[in-house]
Formats: structure tokens, C-alpha cells, sequence
């Protein structure tokens, strides 16, 4: 362990000569004091923070990172449930999805405030907005958002005799679910693929542009009486089921990751840690492009913050660390690392974010066009302490008429209504 | 018994001293009794204390909890009474669970009690390098259960799945794992068997080799084939085992957690709950919901259908002593 501790830092001091000072400014302070001290970081699937890691440590001896990755965002939150609950056990920091954060804003006191002056301005409004409670207690540090454009496999599109260029492509879909509904339609009279992978994976775009669909603010239940919810609901599954647009794939399972490898389906809803998921499933595939248009306007699909539990013994140097990881330029080097997408203005303006291009997806100009999505994102839905639970019961409702065909769609909207009953 | 035969010995051999009070010899004579009598007690009191501990209590606290609302975070609240079990008792998904839980218990124990006594005594009989085979037959029971759900899950993949693969060469249909609520059920049997039924075979073998030889050598005499040796002899003599085996196999079966919550990349049993065990449900209530007061009326629930499952095992046990 030891001999691995110091391998780190060597590595680090290796790699930390030629990095710019002014990131030692940001993490110099704070860290104070001359003990040893030892934060745990827990994260899921990919922030891009390793290296960054190396970084802090280097130019902060007194303070060594131990990182922990769950496998999925679901382990990571029932993880993080379990140590509040036990009131031991959490770590210094802990990543936090967008969809969970609200139902830990239930419980502030179970974690450290985090507003600072420093921080003032840092994100997007409705970024900071969503981590600040009532009382203007601040939750979590914003890392990434998800603003969504559209992954197409540009040769199918051209096998079915469509535009294939990305302006070509996006004025075809257009900026509706109906003109993206109708495209899909007349693509697959033309072609044996479907138009698109999953229903459930629609309806994480579709739902994200609903502004309260499922509580209201003052608590209320309303996802099964919501008309806006059921009318998204009888949209994705007509197209996905009548009009046979989906691919009748469930999002993350095994069939749908060993599907990039075929011609199964041509256009993607796409966030930007997307892109890092579809290189790696279709790895060896050529004719990914990504287009700068998304159905219903702008949209966000995930996204996370770091939190600072209370109950850690080093809460002041964790906020220090989470401080500086959420700051624009570390942001954009986790961008550069695994593709999640900054949530700090400033480094929409950054020349490494701005001109960086994507080899995988025909050298679109990814940078810029996530930065176009992420202006394009006027609100966030507003997501109650039961989100989670609710948006789980309807994704199931839409699994069981997509993928499994067990019900129609009215007998599984049932099924969701008594499930959305049993919440309590 | 009476202190008035024991005396006599307990003195005998010392030299006879009428002062000596008796309430000194029955003093040391009582503490022989106590040594006697509460000593093996005291031996297996670590396991009870453990157990009190670590089992007993849980098992009490939990129906405390299953008693009040009771948040993950926030810990205690009102008391509910029975509410909890109420509407456990009266929601689909339990009866649901019950129902997935003794399909894939009843799928994964029997062919499984059934092929290890095959493969046992296959092991039993003169192989060439005998325990290279019955090494080889626990490797399945040494990996990691979330390893074989991975390899598994990849092979029962609806649509790029091996086995529909394998089965689409023949002409068969591809078979829903995912969706079919019995495919499914066969699909996570098929994980538990892998991994149990080479664990069960060496059991049976272990029992099989204490089998007197000349019981066989009688039979063999008396002109009895390999198969009616086998059901003549080796099964009876085995009964004993088969109800051990069937036991722990009814208590691990009706608790199995991780094959099911590994079949598919949500764990939570299927869209339709086609696969939700009663343990998912558990889960579900107490870590996605977050309400451990119905959680642990699940918990109970399913304590006692494996109670009753007990006193079944038990019921035929019994049977089996009288008819021998």
C-alpha cells in the first residue's frame, strides 16, 4: 500500500512538471495545515478525475486521495443511503446524480454547506439552483451536465438515401419530436434498421423537457394524473411500438451494448458522456456522427454534483478538494479525459473546450456543439424527493410494452398508476 | 441419589472424621452435579451468545421495526402497528415474488438433488484419476456467484445471447429470457445449479463412501445390476443426506438474492417482475424506497415461509424414520 502511495505521487510529480501553476493557486488554499490527511472520493461510472487526482496531490503533500468508482450510479446511491442511515461510513466527498440529488436534499443536515463566496457565479443558473435548498443552503458542487444532440450513423442514414452531413441531417429531423418521429418513419420504410435504440432512453429526453412532471413543489404526487406525462408516454410508444421505430433494445443491458456492433438502429439521443459510451461499444464501427439539434429544443439528461458529507473528519479540506475539482479548468480536463460536459460557464469560453474535436464521431466539432446544447437548455424539470422512485415505475411501464411486448400500453399504464399508488 | 449412599463414597479412602460437618461434602458433591450438568452448556454457549446476538436479536429488532415507519435516513418513526404487513400482504408484488421465489427454488433444487447423486456416484465408481474428477466437479461452487451472474447474463441475452445462438441452429425460436416470466426462471436456475450442484455431489459422495462395501458385494453375489444397486442400496442408505441437502438447499434457495439481481443491468427484477424474488422486494422496499418498516415485514414474511418450509422438511423427515 505504501510502496503504491508513493508510486502515485512520483507519477504525479512526473506528470505534474509541465501543468500550469495558476491550478496550484486554486488548491493551495484550504488545504492548510501541516498533518497528513487521507480524503476519500467516491465516484460512479466515469468522471475523469484520475488524473486530476495526481495533480492535487502533488502540488498538496499533505493530503492523499483515495478513490472509490461504483459500477453503476444505482450501487453508488444505495451506497451513500446506507452511510447516512448508519451515520458512518460515507466518504469525505460523494458524487451525487442529478436524479437521486433531490431525495438527499431531504436530509441538509446530513451534509456540509458548501456555499461560499468563491463559488458565487460558478455554474449555470438551474445547475446551482437544483443543489440549494430553501434556506439557501448549498448541497453539492455542480461537476457535469448532459446537454443532448443527436449520434447518428451517418451511412446508414445514407444507405436510406437521406442527408448524412450534419446540417443536412438536423434540418431533415428538425427541432420537433413529430419532425424527429416523421423522419424516423420515413427511414425505416427505406432501411432494415430502426430509427432509434431504446423507448426508455426517449423518454429520458422527452421527460426532462416536462417542467414539473411528476411532484409538484409543494409535494404532491401527480406523475399518474399528469396530462403532460401520459401524452409523452402515448407518443414515445406509438412511435416506438405502431410505428416500429424503436429497436426494442432496454438501455445498458447486455443485448443493447452488443447491438452497436450491428446495424441495429441509426440516431441516438445523446448527452455528453454519451459520446465516451458509444466509442466504446462501437469500437471498430465507422459512421458515427453527432448532430447540433435536438427534438423539443435543448435538453438535460443527467449530470452530477459532489457533496461533502457532514459526518466526515475532514470537512474543511474535502470542500477544498471539491472546490477545486468543480472549478472550469479542471472541469475541462475531465472533459478532454471522458467527455462529461462542464457545467461552469466560464469554460464555455475556454479554447480547449471551444475547438475540441472528436475523432470517432468524423471529427464533429463536439466542444462546440455541446456548448450550443447546453444554451439551448432553458429549465430543469422540476424532481422531487420520489423522482427516482417514480421515473424507475415508468420506465418500467415503457420496458414492458418496448422491449418485453408483456403488455400494451394502457395495461402497463395501469401497472405504473398502482405502483405510483404504492410510493408512501 | 440420596446423600446418605453417597457419603460413604465420596469419603471412602480418607480417614473417617465424624466432626467433619456434611453440608462440606454436599457443598463439593453439588458443585460435581453443577460441573456435570451445566459444563456441556457452557461448552456450546458461544455459539448461543453468538447466535443471540448476531441472529436472535436482528431477528426481534426487525419485527420492531417492521412495526413502525421507518425511514433509511431518519430512522424511527410513528408506531403502525401491523399496517406494514397489511399492505404487504395485499399488494401483487409480494404474491408476485412468492410465486418467482418457489418456481426458481423448486427449478434449481430438485434437478439439482438429482444430478449430484448421479454425478456422485458416477465419482464413486473406479475413475483414473479420481480426485482430478472430483476436484474438477467443485470448480463451479470456487467462482465468485457475481462472475458466473456476468457470464450467464451474457449467455441468456435476448437477442445476441450464445443459447438462442446455439438454439437458432436447430431451428428453435429464440427463447425471451428477459421477458418470459418461466424462461427467466429457468434461465437463473440454470446459474444456481452450475454453481451448487458439484458442491451437493461431493456431500453425496462423502455419504456414499461410508457405505458398508459389502452390502454391494452381497448384491453383486445375489446377481443385482449397477442401476439396481444404485436404487436398492445407495439411495436408501443415503436418505439422511438427501433430507440434509434438501434443507440447506430450501434455506438458500428461497433467500437467493444475487443471481436474480444480477440477470439483468437493473437488478430489480425484470419491468414486468418476472424474476423478482422475494429478497429483491426486500431490497427494493428498504433501499430504493427507503421505507424499512415494510422491508421488514417482508423480511419476517419470508421468515416464516421458510419456517413453514422447515416444518414441512421436517413433516418428511419423520415419515421417512417411521417407514424404516
Amino acid at each position: 500500500m505504501l510502496i503504491g502511495v508513493a508510486g502515485l505521487a512520483l507519477a504525479g510529480c512526473a506528470g505534474g512538471g509541465d501543468d500550469d501553476a495558476p491550478d496550484g493557486q486554486a488548491g493551495g488554499e484550504g488545504g492548510g495545515g501541516g498533518d497528513q490527511v487521507t480524503l476519500t472520493v467516491a465516484t460512479f461510472n466515469e468522471f475523469g478525475y484520475e488524473e486530476l487526482f495526481e495533480q492535487y496531490m502533488t502540488e498538496n503533500p499533505n493530503i492523499t486521495i483515495e478513490h472509490t468508482k461504483a459500477d453503476t450510479a444505482d450501487n453508488a446511491r444505495d451506497a451513500l443511503r446506507n452511510s447516512l442511515g448508519a451515520n458512518a461510513g460515507a466518504a469525505d466527498i460523494e458524487a451525487v446524480e442529478v436524479d437521486w440529488l433531490v431525495e438527499f436534499m431531504q436530509y441538509p443536515d446530513k451534509f456540509a454547506d458548501l456555499s461560499s463566496p468563491e463559488v458565487e457565479g460558478r455554474w449555470l443558473d438551474w445547475k446551482v439552483d437544483a443543489a440549494t435548498t430553501d434556506d439557501g443552503k448549498l448541497i453539492g458542487y455542480g461537476t457535469d451536465i448532459g446537454p443532448e444532440a443527436i449520434c447518428y450513423r451517418a451511412d446508414l442514414v445514407e444507405a436510406a438515401g437521406f442527408p448524412s452531413d450534419r446540417e443536412g441531417f438536423a434540418e431533415w429531423i428538425g427541432d420537433s419530436w413529430e419532425s424527429y418521429f416523421a423522419a424516423g418513419r420515413e427511414f425505416v420504410a427505406a432501411s432494415d434498421s430502426a430509427w432509434y435504440d431504446s423507448a426508455g432512453a426517449l423518454w429520458q429526453g422527452m421527460t426532462n423537457q416536462i417542467e414539473v412532471p411528476y411532484e409538484t413543489p409543494e409535494g404532491e404526487i401527480i406523475a399518474a394524473t399528469n396530462p403532460e406525462v401520459r401524452a409523452a408516454y402515448d407518443a414515445v410508444l406509438k412511435a416506438s411500438v405502431e410505428d416500429g421505430l424503436s429497436a426494442h433494445l432496454g438501455q445498458w443491458s447486455t443485448d443493447w451494448a452488443q447491438s452497436f456492433q450491428g446495424d441495429e438502429f441509426a440516431t441516438m439521443l445523446c448527452p455528453g458522456w454519451m459520446l465516451g459510451i458509444i466509442e466504446g461499444n462501437a469500437a471498430g464501427i465507422e459512421g458515427w456522427d453527432i448532430a447540433n439539434v435536438f427534438p423539443g429544443g435543448g435538453g438535460n439528461w443527467g449530470g452530477s454534483y459532489l457533496t461533502v458529507p457532514a459526518q466526515g473528519d475532514h470537512v474543511e479540506e474535502a470542500i477544498a478538494l471539491a472546490q477545486w475539482l468543480t472549478a472550469p479548468e479542471q472541469q475541462i480536463q475531465a472533459f478532454l479525459a471522458k467527455g462529461t460536459f462542464p457545467s461552469q460557464p466560464a469554460a464555455y469560453e475556454d479554447p480547449a473546450l471551444v475547438d475540441s474535436t472528436n475523432a470517432f464521431f468524423n471529427d464533429a466539432p463536439t466542444g462546440q456543439i455541446f456548448i450550443d446544447r447546453a444554451n439551448a437548455v432553458e429549465f430543469q424539470p422540476y424532481k422531487g424527493p420520489n423522482y427516482f422512485v417514480i421515473n424507475t415505475a415508468i420506465q418500467d411501464a415503457i420496458t414492458r410494452v418496448d422491449v418485453d411486448g408483456s403488455a400494451d400500453a394502457e395495461s402497463s399504464w395501469a401497472q405504473f398508476v398502482s405502483d405510483v399508488e404504492a410510493i408512501g | 441419589m440420596s446423600t446418605v449412599t453417597d457419603a460413604p463414597t465420596r469419603t471412602r479412602g480418607r480417614r473417617p472424621d465424624d466432626d467433619r460437618p456434611p453440608r462440606r461434602i454436599g457443598l463439593s458433591q453439588r458443585l460435581g452435579t453443577w460441573d456435570v450438568k451445566l459444563s456441556p452448556y457452557l461448552y456450546i454457549s458461544p455459539f448461543f451468545v453468538l447466535f443471540a446476538i448476531t441472529g436472535l436479536f436482528p431477528l426481534l429488532y426487525t419485527a420492531y421495526v417492521s412495526m413502525h415507519d421507518w425511514d433509511q435516513i431518519m430512522g424511527q418513526g410513528e408506531f403502525v402497528g401491523l399496517e406494514h404487513f397489511r399492505f404487504v400482504l395485499g399488494h401483487s408484488d409480494f404474491w408476485v415474488s412468492l410465486r418467482n421465489t418457489i418456481s426458481i427454488f423448486l427449478l434449481s433444487s430438485v434437478p439439482q438433488v438429482l444430478v449430484a447423486i448421479t454425478l456422485a456416484a458416477l465419482l464413486d465408481s473406479n475413475l483414473r484419476a479420481r480426485t482430478f474428477w472430483r476436484m474438477g466437479v467443485l470448480l463451479p461452487y470456487v467462482v465468485a456467484p457475481v462472475a458466473v451472474s456476468l457470464i450467464f447474463s451474457n449467455l441468456f441475452a435476448d437477442r445476441f445471447g450464445l443459447v438462442n445462438a446455439a438454439l437458432g441452429l436447430i431451428g428453435v425460436e429464440p427463447i425471451r429470457w428477459h421477458s418470459d416470466p418461466l424462461a427467466s426462471h429457468v434461465a437463473i436456475a440454470t446459474m444456481v445449479n452450475f454453481r451448487w450442484t458439484g458442491y451437493n455431489a461431493l456431500i453425496f459422495l462423502a455419504a456414499m463412501q461410508a457405505i458398508p462395501r459389502d452390502l454391494y458385494e452381497s448384491a453383486w453375489i445375489d446377481g443385482a445390476g449397477r442401476v439396481r444397486q444404485f436404487f436398492s442400496i445407495t439411495v436408501p442408505m443415503l436418505r439422511p443426506t438427501i433430507i440434509f441437502v434438501a434443507i440447506t438447499s430450501t434455506i438458500g434457495g428461497l433467500q437467493i438474492f444475487d443471481e436474480p439481481r444480477l440477470f439483468d443491468q437493473y437488478g430489480r427484477g425484470g419491468a414486468g417482475s418476472q424474476w423478482k424474488t422475494l429478497t429483491i422486494y426486500l431490497y427494493e422496499l428498504g433501499w430504493t424506497q427507503s421505507n424499512f418498516g415494510r422491508a421488514s415485514a417482508v423480511a419476517w414474511l419470508l421468515f416464516l415461509v421458510i419456517v413453514a418450509f422447515g416444518l414441512v422438511n421436517l413433516a418428511v423427515t419423520r415419515r421417512i424414520a417411521d417407514t424404516r
